[in-house]
């Protein structure tokens, strides 16, 4: 899940008795499965959660491309090489699509773009893991890229119809990204000992980062009920996992590589995958902004942003002049 | 800092016979800038033969407090589709 721990700035879930006439009948149109466009009234909550969520959404797009960016020169072929770019220009793409959808809400890209550069908002946990080896790269496609998409395809129906026809678009094209990286771990596990062996070692690193993706067990928190309750967000955070975990344990046995985790197991009663218990402090930590790379993707960001100033202000100073140029000649 | 580049709409035509229809919106110093991004952010994978880009600000939309009024009176006018109208059965191309 890209989105994690988004607060809805309520202490109770909305009731009826709670609202005034306008919001009762925001309130009908999403039980109504009718979406709710920019221009219709909303309450200020939905929209100022529905702006953290997408721009923390769009954030990790953007930071998603650090990890994988960092294998493009060393990518093993050209082809490799090929797919890997255009993934991460996807990425990018993404992060595009979300950031406008966000602004049909009202808030500034710069001032989303301040608030990520300040470290006020946040992006997925999984980006402050480093990626070490090539492997990684099969790893990132197939967990992270699945991870992702667990989460996303619920959200097509989300209550806000900007954000559901950016999803339904991302969607599309993450489906690419989820098999080019098991198309690398598969190369990897049909390879050399060694060449196994680092798939498994990625798997090792990346299975419980991926687990966290879905964050924190939701069953407590006031703010996964209320996003429920304005669809925003489908289904619980343990649910996904599990759905998660059930989908991706046959694919890491079809590669012979094992799940870091001995409490792993198939739960027939259940008719799912039981497995082990997650380091909530690792998680927490690494939120908080002491994962082994948060300090450096944020520079990373923040250079880029600083540097690319003057190609900013000088693509619309040529604009700014062409403008000019046209208004005089045509008087 | 200068100020944000402005925001622009992006219409794509899918196919040659069908319409321009909105892909979603990008930021761009000028129009010329805005058809090339419209280029990678929206039709990297074949979805369009034509871009159209149109200044956000220059959009005029109708208002959602409207919809009533602009919009239901036409649901009483169910005439105005072929299938109010029963035809026979032996009756043919028509």
């Amino acid at each position: 899940m890209y989105a994690q721990m988004v607060e809805t700035g309520v202490d109770a879930v909305r009731t009826a008795a709670d609202m005034g006439g306008d919001e009762r009948a925001f309130q009908a149109r999403i039980d109504a499965d009718i979406r709710i466009e920019p221009k219709d009234w909303m309450p200020e909550a939905y929209r100022k959660t529905l702006i953290r969520q997408m721009s923390q959404h769009a954030h990790s797009e953007i930071v998603g491309m650090l990890p994988e960016g960092n294998w493009i020169t060393r990518a093993p072929t050209l082809k490799r090489k090929a797919i890997l770019m255009a993934k991460v220009q996807d990425e990018g793409g993404h992060g595009l699509y979300l950031y406008s959808a966000a602004e049909t809400l009202g808030v500034s890209r710069d001032a989303m773009t301040a608030d990520l550069l300040s470290g006020k908002a946040k992006y997925s946990s999984i980006f402050n893991y480093p990626t070490l080896t090539w492997a990684d790269i099969g790893a990132i496609g197939w967990l992270v890229d699945g991870a992702a998409i667990m989460n996303q395809i619920p959200l097509c129906r989300c209550s806000f119809g900007p954000y559901a026809r950016a999803m339904v678009r991302i969607c599309k094209e993450e489906s690419f990204h989820q098999r080019q990286g098991y198309d690398i771990m598969l190369s990897l596990a049909r390879g050399t000992p060694g060449q196994k062996a680092m798939a498994q070692d990625a798997l090792d690193r990346w299975w419980w980062p991926s687990l966290m993706m879905f964050g924190p067990s939701d069953a407590e928190s006031v703010h996964s009920a209320q996003s429920a309750a304005w669809k925003i967000k489908l289904l619980s955070n343990d649910e996904l996992r599990q759905r998660y975990v059930d989908q991706t344990v046959p694919q890491a046995d079809h590669l012979g590589i094992t799940m870091p985790d001995p409490d792993l197991a198939w739960n027939a009663d259940r008719g799912h995958y039981d497995f082990g218990a997650i380091d909530w402090a690792e998680f927490h930590a690494v939120v908080r902004g002491n994962g082994p790379c948060n300090r450096d993707r944020l520079a990373t960001r923040v250079k880029a942003w600083e540097d690319g100033g003057w190609v900013r202000d000088a693509a619309m100073a040529h604009a700014d002049r062409r403008a000019a140029r046209a208004a005089a000649a045509a008087a | 800092m200068t100020s944000e580049w402005p925001l622009w709409e992006i219409f794509i035509r899918s196919q040659h016979g069908l319409a321009h229809k909105h892909a979603g919106s990008l930021h761009a110093p000028d129009a010329e800038m805005a058809v090339k991004n419209a280029r990678d952010v929206y039709t990297r994978r074949n979805e369009g033969v034509s871009i159209w880009v149109v200044k956000s600000s220059d959009i005029v939309a109708s208002c959602p407090g409207d919809r009533e009024a602009l919009f239901d009176p036409a649901s009483s006018k169910v005439y105005r589709h072929p299938t109010f109208f029963p035809m026979p059965d032996e009756v043919k191309h028509i």
